[in-house]
């Protein structure tokens, strides 16, 4: 973004990288009937899995992700599933995936706990307690072995959706 | 990964948060140590389109079990099958 100042510059980050292993992790995974408790793993494990870590449900960074993620449908066109995760509640979940009319599960992980396994943790300015994931992007494989790898390192940020259309297509 | 998690588990449990009824169903499962698949459905009963296809009905709970094939609503009805098909394994 070229906004003419300074944005808010995130710390370094640890999170796995390409080549490297992704967490594994179970949380309620949503979608526009239910929800219940899924892994990583059990979903990578039908096909690659871009996992897409956004703010929370009705922020405008979620809407604009879930709009480009929608429009460029990469599942139609490659054998990915296009997956979400934030810190928002299930029942915000199923209220984004009907306002969106969008058909992509949600992660819901309110103590952001799958966040700090990947540290991508951001505690939010002016929201007192309250952190969330920094928006991010990894397109895992069958074994979770990352084979692209976005974080956000400034605030607010967003990916590259080229980049990673890109990635989905060396699948 | 607790019983309640295991996605591979015979049992499916339709469920709505904080319902006694559900919770019933949930009591006589863990009485007879059965493993469960919890799936959480929306409050408002007229957006309960995944239990009526599985059930026929939109109410909670609902359970499916895979090793009897048997699919059942109402939570007495569900209590009297788990007592019936598990209770004298005990």
């Amino acid at each position: 973004m070229d906004l003419g100042f300074e944005v808010v510059d995130l710390p370094e980050s640890d999170h796995p990288t390409e080549g490297e292993q992704a967490p594994d992790f179970t949380r309620p995974l949503v979608t526009s009937e239910h929800w219940e408790d899924a892994s990583l793993s059990e979903l990578a494990a039908e096909s690659p899995v871009l996992l897409v870590f956004h703010s929370m449900d009705g922020s405008f960074p979620a809407t604009y992700a879930w709009n480009e993620l929608t429009e460029r449908a990469f599942e139609e066109h490659h054998d990915v599933q296009v997956v979400g995760c934030s810190i928002s509640t299930p029942y915000e979940h199923m209220t984004l995936i009907d306002d969106r009319e969008m058909d992509y599960p949600l992660f819901s992980d309110p103590q952001n706990g799958v966040a700090e396994a990947y540290d991508i943790v951001n505690d939010l300015d002016g929201m007192a307690g309250i952190s969330e994931a920094r928006p991010a992007v990894f397109l895992v494989d069958g074994d979770l072995t990352v084979q692209y790898a976005w974080v956000a390192a400034e605030w607010p940020d967003f990916p590259d959706y080229d980049e990673v259309a890109e990635a989905v297509e060396s699948l | 990964m607790s019983e309640a998690t295991d996605e591979t588990a015979p049992i499916t449990l339709y469920r709505l948060q904080a319902c006694p009824f559900c919770e019933r169903v949930v009591r006589k499962l863990d009485e007879y140590d059965l493993d469960y698949h919890s799936r959480f459905v929306e409050p408002m009963h007229s957006d309960r389109n995944a239990v009526k296809r599985v059930s026929g009905s939109r109410t909670v709970p609902a359970i499916v079990d895979e090793t009897t094939g048997v699919t059942m609503s109402e939570s007495a009805n569900i209590v009297e099958y788990l007592e019936t098909t598990y209770g004298s394994e005990n």
